[in-house]
């Protein structure tokens, strides 16, 4: 592939359309005749890499070789659908046929009947639970149907290791824009009418905090994007980078021309191998036709990007401490004021913002601020997307409005709890969050109103859970994660959340004293109000919520040595009911400990002192026999 | 290379990845003298987890003098992040996923088979070296929780009983 640099705005805007037939097939109205008959769109993200993708790609491409069809079909592999339950996903355009859960052995299917023969696989397309009817359009499918995709907007559209694609769909025009039609403070006041927060977690005002970065004379300045997703459960922000990078590079490059930054650093987890090789990409490229470097469509503005590698430290998400990473130091975070807009990276003026947020911002610049206005809520414009997992139908990335309800996102985006059981609470903001339970269900989303119900907007995690999942384990799963995690500098956070998942394990055990809830709360505040940084302040809230929200199931551990979600080991017994045992010796023969005794043809019995509560006995179990009380 | 000669003796293959790291760093071009040659250390230390499997003294000793900086930060800035490992992984590493979505779908379950399959708990490496466990927070394949890696290759959706079983035998009529 040859870029060509592209050298002033209006030249873009030719290139722009130039380029509009890559999309032709793609993208309604997008005018010019395209070169191909057909697109096959085929998942890229990682969830859909991990089920084959890549090798599905590889059988359509010699499937459509082995019949001379090169010069009429194209097989792209795209971003993250979203829809990530029922993936890996591959998508005939301009048909708008939505294939689901592909395997590599469906390529020949799919080009023969399909492609050659004009009709549809049938088994390959969604078939929606209830009624039992297939749904050929994504749109159609209740999955996709009250979504708003705005930071998604390019994601499963464009193939994101080609910029001219990333141009075709107006990329880069935002940055022309303010290069040629605003000044710096112009940017920035047009960030703070669009109303846009932070969507890292906080929800502070972009604008705002734009502006504080560009008050601070300086000779050098810097923009980082905070890619470092920590928050375990949320994978928003990988799906944007390895789906539409460039509009994260674009975004920075506005940000950095609004405050007065020439220099970019993008912070990404290690962990998160294909975002960095598509970034890569995308860097290159975006250097090659000159929309990041020197003089930028000769406007004067220079701006580059470099990637930064973080090495898997929750706390790096704090943006103290994720300079002090970048410097090559312990992801230690330190107090604020000085803010990193007065004194940040390497003791200059920096702002940090997150993926999310930097994906709206070209979005917003092109289309206006009355239209980014008109969605969302009052003090929460825009959307935001979720990570729905856990137990639920489907489990995928979901683009919002503001305002939507928890039960919009649970029962109709996310088709309800799986295996038809009760759902329970779901926890959002990770583990700096809180659950949210039935009676929270119709509370509309906004930062305010999910912190009013003592959770939090966080990075948009939403861990949904049933019946069978204990909440006081969960708050002690959550707790593990913060002392794994904490960076041992302020004694609050070291030795106060040990001391909270002692007293958590001490009624998981069945052996907490009465009053372990109150010394709970008590130190759970101090913790709270004493510790340094964020994770400190907010890593006892999933104990205080579930405290709040599930009382009683803490009472139960507590008083009656009972759990009555069947999690907690050491609560449990198993017993052989005599009357349904046959004597198959199942039981026997697989319990690692030969604890279990009887003769062939009568009834076992476990010896209690001796099991480890392995439950094999129970899964081998042919008869129902075994019981857990 | 004094400091490199324990690895040296031990395996005569070691000169060759202290000069691929050392390429590598000169790569980065840079300046010796800036204050700001830190800011490269994590990107040094990935590429020689890379080379190495692990970072032993000796490579950190190598890495902060070629960074003019002193060993202690060097071993202060390992000790701190997850990612990096001063003890060697087996051949086949097994990372676990302990995110929320995998937790709550069983996958602290997952763990314990893999630990009494191997009879060795998480972080550990089995006596032959050929299988450890980590554990790790959310890799981001939430769709396919529980979730494991091993090596490169991507195991989703596992239930206990038996499948753990079934996985490890793969690797292990391989090392046969």
């Amino acid at each position: 592939m040859k870029f060509e640099k592209i050298n002033s705005y209006p030249q873009l805007l030719e290139r722009y359309k130039a380029l509009q037939y890559l999309l032709g097939l793609r993208v309604d109205n997008a005018g010019e005749k395209p070169t191909f008959e057909r697109d096959i769109l085929v998942c890229g993200g990682t969830g859909c890499v991990s089920s084959d993708s890549a090798k599905i790609v590889e059988n359509l491409q010699s499937e459509i070789k082995a019949r001379g069809l090169e010069q009429k079909v194209q097989v792209l592999k795209t971003g993250c659908f979203g829809f990530c339950e029922k993936g890996p996903i591959v998508l005939v355009q301009p048909d708008n046929v939505f294939y689901v859960q592909v395997t590599p052995n469906d390529a020949k299917d799919i080009v023969e009947q399909h492609i050659v023969g004009g009709s549809r696989v049938e088994r390959l397309l969604y078939e929606e639970p209830l009624l039992k009817r297939k749904i050929e359009r994504s749109k159609d499918i209740p999955f996709y149907k009250k979504q708003i995709r705005i930071a998604l907007r390019n994601c499963g559209v464009i193939n994101p290791e080609n910029i001219h694609e990333y141009i075709a769909t107006q990329g880069f025009q935002a940055l022309g824009k303010c290069l040629s039609e605003m000044t710096g403070p112009q940017v920035i006041d047009f960030m703070k009418k669009s109303g846009l927060r932070g969507r890292g977690g906080g929800g502070f005002p972009t604008g705002i905090k734009w502006e504080a970065a560009r008050k601070f004379e300086s000779p050098e300045k810097f923009i980082i994007c905070n890619a470092d997703e920590g928050d375990p459960g949320a994978f928003m922000d990988r799906s944007i980078l390895e789906g539409d990078p460039c509009s994260v590079l674009e975004a920075m490059a506005i940000a950095g021309y609004a405050i007065g930054a020439s220099q970019g650093y993008i912070y990404i987890r290690a962990e998160y191998p294909l975002a960095i090789h598509r970034l890569q990409i995308a860097i290159e490229q975006a250097r090659k036709i000159g929309m990041l470097g020197k003089n930028i469509m000769d406007s004067g503005f220079n701006f580059d990007i470099e990637l930064k590698f973080g090495a898997g430290a929750f706390v790096c998400g704090e943006e103290t401490a994720l300079i002090h990473s970048i410097e090559g130091n312990r992801g230690e975070p330190t107090t604020k004021p000085p803010f990193p807009a007065e004194s940040g990276l390497w003791k200059v003026p920096t702002c940090v913002n997150n993926v999310e947020t930097f994906a709206n911002v070209p979005a917003i610049i092109n289309k206006g601020v009355e239209w980014f206005n008109s969605i969302g809520t009052e003090k929460s414009k825009g959307t935001k997307v979720f990570a729905l997992a856990g137990k639920i139908n489907n489990v995928g990335l979901v683009e919002v409005p503001m305002g939507t309800t928890l039960r919009e996102i649970i029962y109709d985006i996310g088709g309800g709890i799986r295996g038809g059981k009760d759902f329970k609470a779901v926890q959002t903001g990770g583990p700096s969050g809180g659950c949210i339970t039935k009676e929270n269900l119709d509370t509309p989303i906004t930062y305010e109103n999910l912190t009013a119900i003592g959770s939090m907007m966080g990075s948009g995690g939403m861990i949904v859970m049933d019946e069978a999942n204990c909440m006081v384990n969960i708050a002690k799963f959550y707790l593990e994660f913060t002392l794994d995690e904490s960076c041992g500098k302020c004694t609050p956070c070291r030795i106060g959340n040990k001391r909270l998942h002692e007293m958590l394990t001490q009624i998981t055990d069945g052996k907490a004293e009465e009053d372990t809830m109150e010394k709970l709360a008590a130190l759970a505040d101090t913790i709270k109000k004493t510790s340094l940084c964020g994770l400190g302040q907010t890593s006892p809230n999933p104990v205080l919520s579930t405290m709040k929200f599930f009382k009683n199931e803490y009472i139960e551990h507590i008083r009656d040595h009972k759990c009555s979600a069947g999690v907690c080991k050491n609560l449990m017994q198993y017993f052989i009911l005599s009357d349904k045992c046959i004597g198959c010796t199942a039981c026997a023969r697989n319990c690692p400990q030969n604890c279990i005794s009887g003769k062939v043809k009568q009834p076992h019995v476990i010896d209690q002192s001796k099991c480890i509560k392995c439950g094999l006995c129970y899964q081998k179990c042919k008869f129902s026999a075994i019981e857990i009380r | 290379m004094e400091n490199n000669a324990a690895i040296c003796t031990a395996d005569g293959a070691a000169k060759e990845m202290f000069d691929k790291l050392d390429q590598f760093i000169d790569s980065l071009g840079t300046d010796s003298n800036s204050p700001r040659r830190k800011g490269d250390l994590i990107r040094i230390l990935h590429q020689a987890q890379h080379i190495f499997g692990y970072l032993p003294e000796e490579v950190q000793i190598h890495v902060a003098r070629k960074l003019k900086i002193h060993h202690s930060e060097v071993s202060g800035v390992i000790s701190f992040y997850n990612y990096f490992t001063t003890e060697p992984r087996g051949k086949h590493n097994i990372s676990i996923c302990l995110g929320t979505a995998c937790f709550v779908k069983g996958a602290d379950k997952i763990l314990e088979e893999f630990e009494k399959e191997l009879g060795i708990k998480a972080g550990q490496v089995t006596e032959d070296m050929e299988f450890s466990i980590d554990v790790v927070r959310c890799i981001g394949a939430c769709g396919l929780a529980p979730v494991i890696t091993i090596g490169e290759k991507v195991f989703g959706k596992l239930t206990p009983g038996g499948e753990v079983k079934k996985i490890l035998s793969q690797y292990k009529s391989e090392v046969k």
